[in-house]
């Protein structure tokens, strides 16, 4: 027995101590490096301090500005971030350390504000307004590449779906209006989750290239319905916006109140779709079904669970939801419809769903931070800082290259992600 | 269903887009029948398209001949449609190589982009080289681009399994913005410009024009001979060199080939550099041959369009040539349906998405035309 158990562990543990050893040092030459990267650009440059306007003009309970001043704050934070170096060099323990890197990042992104918002003022409320706003497709869309991975389809096609969503979204609700316009782009992301389950479920074909074909299909259909029909009728291409509701009382509350409860339709639902989500695949039996599927399709099969059905079913309600994310292009924010208009944010949603671990409420808090750094970037060009917002905006990618290439944690798919299942 | 071909679940992805992108057997009807057939049911959803968003049977009609004139109805057309096919084979002779080693390369679009800027800017900094050096120097600093682009993507799959389709994307995003900022700031951006456009590429390193000595109009250029020596050196590459064995061997079963003695990590980073370089050569070619600059979206998805054309050439060289001959003709013959017959050149993505279904599904094909497939293939391959 013992016997047994060393030579397993001869196998197994070398290769995970390896990666852990790793890890640990990546993360703390990563919190150094910030440390020093701090202090020597950010704390150099700075005078002055830093004002946050914290109350938007309509707000019912004023706050005061808050001030910072950006030099000590700098420096402080700097040290912080040191301290977390050296101890994760020291003991770090695999245990804390993604909380120390978290509260390491929080950190340094808050250096960096009060780096670019020195000696100016800058609306705190408003960017944190905008990013929520700005999550929200790229949180339904990690919740749908939620939806399907977790029953082991790999969906590159969220951005066409979306696209899909868009489109439908500004001509049906020009026609009809907005509600419907919504029912009209989840029932035809529906139908392109429905194609890609067809695709890939009956008639095999490989799980990627079907994605990318179904990109290509829905950017060039609605490129061309856009060019050949909705040019000449402009009308179709009108739709009403969702206003901002604001939830009473709640939406009262100091900064917290315009960011989470004064906002549109969207926002609330792709909350409530993403506790719906958490709910179905954890706490329900059709869930724990659907993951069965994901994680050993086989063995699903074998206890009677019709392994395709419950694929065919997950992968549409998936295509759905991104298809209702794709209507907040549209009946969500400026009412018409432009060729492309998704522009990579469907992408976007599936580093989030990698980074958020494949679980419904991680790809919200994953949608969030690149939310985060998108209305950053839409900021920083206000604020005239010498670091181009491209660079900013390339933040979201090479995390999640960093993330999926296992150097600081490692996030791990649904088992069977990607393979067709082929019933004996 | 277990027959010997099929793998357990456990084969990995990779072993699967190979099942469906790389033909072993001599199957005439996978090889020739499908492609075709997928071709003409695409053409026809394009019609039927047309016809549903009110393009009257007319217009149809004078858009499919114009589709026809516009790609090869007169000298001028010819060399349109192989300008165009220039990129397209370029670009999928490399992703076809990645097919083979089990490599799905989507990032051919930022490597394409990066390979264009590198060429661009080895195309106006080195001034007064004669072409005979300079022309060969801007190629070869977009093949290393695109080189360097796509083996970090090789690299992080051979040190950390990183799966390359999600590190593709990620870097064609991030390759989109470096474009954009290098664009819009010195010195690759025109002087006295504030709109992201980079400077023009110097005479002494523009790709020289084929048919000029008939008419300056006609667009073809030494890029298209490039593309026809780049098919020969991967097929020979492919199948006559050890190196080739070595990809084919990896794709085929990682296991095996790893037990054989092949250094698998080292594998895929040559792969992806293989790829990259070819993809950099299409970006290269582009600002040197048909745009003499780069500007933003000047890959025109070239980089995803050649993913169709590795597809529906099999993965094979010579199938790629045929596949980016198909696909250049589509777009050549579209922009003059569009000026011919008023049809949106969007018309065009449509039918090469639908392509693309189609020769993934070759179920679906039999499905929708079942008796193609009943008689005997050679006799309804050759009629077609």
């Amino acid at each position: 027995m013992a016997a047994i158990e060393s030579a397993s562990s001869a196998g197994a543990h070398p290769a995970l101590d390896r990666a852990a050893r790793r890890q640990r040092l990546v993360t703390a030459w990563l919190l150094l490096g910030l440390a020093v990267f701090i202090a020597v650009v950010f704390g150099t440059g700075v005078t002055g301090s830093a004002t946050f306007r914290l109350t938007l003009p309509r707000d019912a309970v004023p706050l005061p500005n808050l001030v910072v001043p950006a030099a000590p704050f700098i420096y402080v934070v700097a040290g912080i971030l040191a301290f977390f170096g050296v101890r994760q060099f020291l003991r770090g323990g695999a245990r804390w350390s993604s909380l120390f890197l978290g509260i390491g990042l929080l950190l340094a992104v808050a250096a960096f504000l009060v780096w670019a918002a020195d000696g100016k003022s800058f609306s705190l409320t408003g960017m944190l307004e905008s990013t929520v706003v700005r999550a929200v497709p790229i949180a339904l869309g990690g919740l749908a590449g939620v939806l399907s991975e977790r029953v082991a389809v790999v969906n590159i096609g969220i951005e066409g779906m979306l696209l899909a969503g868009a489109f439908t979204g500004a001509v049906v609700g020009s026609l009809a209006g907005g509600v419907i316009g919504i029912a009209g782009a989840m029932l035809v992301g529906g139908l392109f989750g429905f194609i890609l389950g067809a695709l890939v479920i009956t008639y095999r074909v490989d799980q990627i290239i079907a994605g990318v074909a179904i990109n290509l299909f829905v950017l060039g259909m609605t490129s061309y319905l856009s060019s050949q029909v909705l040019t000449e009728y402009r009308e179709l291409n009108n739709a009403p916006v969702f206003r901002a509701w604001a939830i009473p009382f709640l939406s009262d509350i100091p900064v917290l109140g315009p960011v989470l409860f004064r906002q549109n339709l969207f926002v609330y639902g792709a909350v409530i779709m993403v506790i719906i989500a958490t709910y179905y695949l954890f706490h329900t039996r059709a869930g724990l079904r659907a993951r069965a599927v994901g994680e050993h399709p086989e063995a699903a099969d074998t206890l009677g669970i019709n392994v395709y059905r419950v694929r065919y079913i997950n992968v549409t309600i998936a295509g759905m939801v991104a298809g209702f994310g794709g209507a907040w292009f549209t009946l969500g924010s400026v009412g018409r419809f432009d060729e492309g208009m998704t522009g990579g944010r469907g992408f976007i949603g599936l580093a989030a769903m990698i980074f958020g671990r494949w679980h419904p409420v991680g790809a919200l808090m994953a949608a969030l931070v690149f939310g985060f750094a998108d209305s950053l970037q839409q900021k920083l060009a206000i604020l005239q800082t010498p670091i181009p917002s491209e660079f900013l905006a390339m933040a979201p990618y090479i995390a999640t290259i960093i993330l999926v290439a296992g150097l600081i944690g490692r996030a791990r798919a649904p088992a069977a992600d990607g393979k067709p299942y082929i019933k004996e | 269903m277990s027959g010997p071909d099929e793998k357990p679940a456990g084969a990995g992805l990779g072993d699967e887009i190979l099942k469906r992108v790389v033909v072993r057997r001599f199957d005439v009807q996978d090889i020739v029948l499908v492609p075709i057939l997928s071709v003409v049911i695409a053409l026809i959803l394009g019609a039927l398209t047309m016809l549903a968003t009110g393009v009257g049977f007319e217009t149809i009609g004078r858009s499919f001949v114009a589709l026809f004139t516009g790609s090869l109805g007169s000298l001028s057309a010819l060399s349109e449609t192989l300008t165009a096919a220039t990129p397209l084979i370029l670009c999928g002779l490399g992703l076809a190589l990645g097919f083979r080693a089990g490599l799905f390369n989507i990032g051919a679009e930022g490597q394409l982009i990066l390979g264009g800027i590198a060429a661009v800017a080895v195309g106006f900094m080195l001034k007064g080289l004669p072409a005979i050096i300079h022309i060969p120097l801007a190629l070869l600093a977009g093949m290393v681009a695109g080189a360097l682009w796509a083996s970090i993507a090789g690299w992080l799959k051979a040190a950390t399994g990183a799966h390359e389709v999600i590190t593709t994307i990620m870097l064609n995003f991030i390759a989109f913005r470096l474009t954009d900022y290098l664009l819009r700031n010195p010195p690759i951006q025109k002087e006295g410009r504030s709109d992201p456009i980079s400077e023009s590429v110097l005479e002494s390193a523009q790709l020289p024009k084929l048919l000029a000595a008939l008419d300056p109009s006609y667009r073809l250029h030494l890029g298209f001979l490039i593309a026809l020596l780049a098919v020969a050196v991967v097929y020979w590459v492919l199948f006559r060199s050890t190196i080739g064995f070595e990809f084919r061997a990896s794709g085929a079963n990682p296991e095996a080939a790893r037990y054989a003695g092949m250094r698998s990590g080292w594998i895929i980073v040559l792969v992806m550099a293989c790829a990259g370089a070819l993809a950099g050569l299409a970006g290269a070619n582009q600002v040197l041959g048909v745009l003499g600059r780069a500007s933003p979206n000047f890959s025109a998805g070239i980089g995803f369009d050649a993913i169709a054309v590795a597809l529906l050439g099999r993965s094979h060289p010579v199938g790629v040539l045929l596949a980016g001959l198909l696909f250049g003709a589509l777009q050549a013959g579209g922009r003059q349906m569009q000026v011919a017959a008023g049809v949106s050149i969007d018309l065009i993505a449509i039918i090469q998405a639908l392509i693309i279904v189609f020769i993934a599904a070759p179920m679906l094909v039999r499905t929708i035309v079942p008796w193609a497939f009943r008689a005997g293939s050679g006799a309804r391959s050759g009629a077609r």
